[in-house]
């Protein structure tokens, strides 16, 4: 167990002669995952936080030592579960990067859409669970129907709604059908409307107001020496955002904004989530109409030239005899990459989600290990909680969109 | 502007003969040094006004067996905000020995990252506030990460190796056990 | 009409569940209880996050060694009759995570009633698994919860 001081000294005017211990989680309502905190407190304020984790520790990085390189997009899948497309891309673009891949242009906006609807994805979960945890329930209700919107796109897409598993090293398995258009079509007509009523009744809410703002704040320099990064960082005021410092996927032809926040409480996190979800949409437009403007071959290649990685199509496998060896050899596992090492990042729902990866020229990864964003913040969970009220605890939780998954690994 | 020759010149400059080698992989530079030397040469990083690498990204360890000797490496990967540039620093300890100071006072980020190398694979960090295991259950008594160990749980009796392709009459050939 | 089947149908139609949602398989979970896949017309409207009062313990994702004492711990502290239904591969065998750190299975710990595969299930399977709980509710007999078989099941895990 943690080391947990008991018996802290409390100041004289306290009437309680000595601090109460308390166990919050692992299995609580609103602790969203197993996480557990030993709590010292003095009637409802807290005076000292001990936080725990590794309850849903899995072993990835052990696991991806014995598996060929596709096989390790299903467990990045399981890190931050909520935002599972932007995981798998990423661990895509690790290994195109690290053999030397070129993606078409058309693969590439297919990639940002499907990123930008991840974070949507995400943000949506977030806020509205920040909602529920201070009591309202109608606006989760309401938005989650959204959610299934977007899982009906992956299914579409990949077949699947939750761990996606989405594309291939070397861009996607198929391109997109003519229902996959309508449904994000369909999306984006009736997305906006619904953002816009969940903001009307939380933006200028005074209890929401008043539960949120100056709770849990976090100055700039404190947030950069815990490591933060992503929409909690932007919230205590860095614009820090790897998709402008080291752009990937063609991010740089994209006109966005950084939303950046002020005193870092959960409030502005709120506010920097809310605002990230509107400039996904602008993204998502932005991308279909750059796919629309693609002339000539550029138009119709979702994937890479890549026969050592990417499997051929099944009907060339069973005519072809070219294709069936590639089969053979990148189902068997006979592919050997280049010895090397890289450490790739991406920005992910709740901040830089990097991949080191280090070979050394067999089959599978030597070491691979995930820089995780919500580990890293964690630490800082004590430092602001500490001498806040016990319900001010809960809400701080639920606003730095700490994942289970990604947190353990 | 930053670049790597600046940063190894510098340090070079500084340190002397700590620095013992460097590799460049994909743009991003790889700095080896002797091990007494983690805190002082992350120091020297943090307050030089043109280097001000304030920010630490990743922390972790790779285990090689076969490097008698130097089987761990600790590495640290620091980044400077303003000017968008990243280094790498790697420093070797031998499996037996494994001390190594920590960073945690310099960087509070590098607090539970420490834990996690230290919980998988026994890297002793001399100063640390509170060195116990992070991710596995406090009883366990090995280090789970090092190559030596195998993934899966040695205690099921419900397995049947033979039909997992190990041990039995089969061999693929692409298993090392 | 028997007493026995009156009580069954209005046991089995207010079943309260107690969510044990871990990891991904929670996700889907919630989206059972939004509006699309609504659970709460099965009559589990209310979700109790507390053993006392709850009947079905569903287990949703995975149980590490570090958590299955609080599993336990939880099982314990529900009220009988209670049933238990293990959502997803990895609540059922240990799933994609056969490693030295994952429970191969929750009923390595506590007794199961239902299994659902899927990773992670989809909703109406789910909702399958909570409909078959409803048929062994329904067809349980009054005096089984004080009977030797079950009370050897239970020794056999070590609770009792």
């Amino acid at each position: 167990m943690a080391e947990v001081k008991h018996n802290i000294k409390l100041p004289k005017e306290s009437l309680e002669k000595t601090t109460q211990t308390i166990n919050l989680g692992p299995t609580h309502p609103a602790t969203h995952g197993v996480f557990q905190n030993i709590l010292e407190i003095d009637g409802e304020k807290i005076i000292q936080a001990t936080p725990t984790v590794g309850y849903i520790h899995r072993a990835f990085e052990k696991i991806a030592e014995r598996k060929p390189l596709y096989q390790v997009t299903p467990l990045t899948d399981r890190l931050n579960y909520c935002s599972a497309p932007i995981n798998n891309i990423g661990w895509h673009l690790t290994v195109e990067k690290f053999v030397g891949i070129d993606i078409p242009a058309r693969a590439q906006y297919l990639r940002v859409i499907i990123m930008e609807l991840a974070r949507i994805s995400d943000h949506l979960i977030c806020n509205s669970i920040l909602g529920v945890d201070s009591g309202a329930f109608t606006g989760f209700l309401y938005i989650f129907q959204y959610r299934e919107l977007i899982y009906e796109i992956y299914e579409e897409i990949c077949g699947s709604r939750l761990t996606t598993n989405i594309g291939r090293i070397g861009g996607f398995e198929r391109d997109f059908s003519e229902t996959a258009w309508t449904k994000i079509n369909k999306f984006l007509d009736e997305y906006p409307r619904v953002l816009k009523e969940f903001e009307d009744l939380f933006n200028r809410n005074r209890i929401f107001i008043e539960r949120t703002q100056g709770v849990g704040g976090i100055s700039a320099e404190r947030a950069l020496a815990y490591g933060f990064t992503g929409p909690n960082l932007r919230a205590a005021g860095v614009d820090y955002d790897v998709r402008i410092q080291k752009p990937y996927c063609r991010y740089q032809e994209f006109d966005f904004k950084v939303p950046v926040g002020t005193t870092g409480d959960c409030y502005d996190r709120y506010l920097v989530r809310n605002e990230e979800m509107w400039q996904s949409i602008s993204l998502i437009k932005q991308a279909i109409q750059k796919i629309g403007e693609l002339k000539g071959e550029e138009a119709t290649k979702y994937h890479a030239d890549a026969p050592d990685f990417y499997l051929p199509l099944k009907k060339d496998v069973y005519t072809k005899m070219e294709a069936l060896i590639y089969h053979f050899k990148i189902i068997m596992g006979e592919v050997d990459i280049p010895a090397g090492e890289l450490y790739n990042a991406v920005e992910g729902a709740n901040g830089e989600l990097g991949y080191y990866f280090i070979s050394d020229g067999g089959r599978s990864a030597y070491r691979l290990h995930f820089r995780r964003p919500c580990f890293i913040y964690y630490q800082a969970y004590p430092e602001l909680v500490e001498g806040s009220m016990l319900s001010d605890a809960i809400l701080t939780m639920s606003s730095l969109n700490l994942i289970a998954g990604e947190l353990d690994a | 502007m930053l670049n790597s020759k600046f940063v190894l010149d510098k340090l070079i400059e500084k340190f002397g003969e700590v620095i013992t080698g460097y590799e460049e992989s994909f743009g991003l530079m790889a700095i080896h040094a002797d091990k007494e030397f983690n805190l002082k040469i992350l120091q020297f990083l943090y307050d030089e006004e043109d280097l001000a690498f304030r920010f630490l990204t990743d922390l972790t360890a790779i285990h090689y067996p076969d490097h008698k000797g130097e089987e761990l490496v600790v590495t640290y990967l620091v980044y400077n905000m303003t000017q968008n540039f990243h280094i790498r620093l790697k420093f070797a300890l031998d499996i037996n020995e494994s001390n190594i100071y920590t960073a945690s006072q310099l960087h509070p980020t590098a607090n539970w990252l420490e834990r996690e190398c230290y919980d998988f694979f026994g890297v002793n960090f001399v100063g640390h506030p509170n060195l116990i295991r992070v991710m596995n259950v406090d009883e366990m008594d090995y280090f789970p990460l090092r190559k030596e160990f195998p993934l899966e749980d040695q205690t099921r009796t419900d397995k049947d190796d033979e039909m997992f392709g190990r041990g039995g009459h089969f061999n693929f050939g692409n298993f090392s056990v | 009409m028997q007493l026995s089947k009156v009580i069954g149908l209005a046991r089995k139609n207010s079943i309260w569940p107690l969510p044990f949602a871990t990891s991904c398989c929670g996700i889907e979970f919630m989206a059972t209880m939004g509006s699309t896949y609504d659970l709460s017309r099965f009559g589990s409207e209310r979700l109790a996050f507390t053993p006392r009062q709850c009947d079905l313990l569903m287990v949703m994702g995975t149980i590490s060694k570090k958590m299955a004492p609080v599993l336990r711990q939880v099982y314990i502290q529900m009220a009988e009759p209670r049933w238990v239904v293990a959502v997803g591969a990895c609540a059922s065998s240990g799933g994609i995570f056969d490693t030295y750190s994952v429970l191969q299975g929750i009923d390595q710990v506590i007794p199961v009633d239902v299994y659902v595969p899927g990773c992670p299930p989809r909703p109406e399977g789910i909702i399958d698994g909570i409909l078959r709980i409803q048929e062994l509710v329904e067809n349980e007999s009054i005096r089984r919860r004080n009977s030797p078989e079950y009370q050897e099941l239970l020794k056999s895990y070590g609770i009792s």
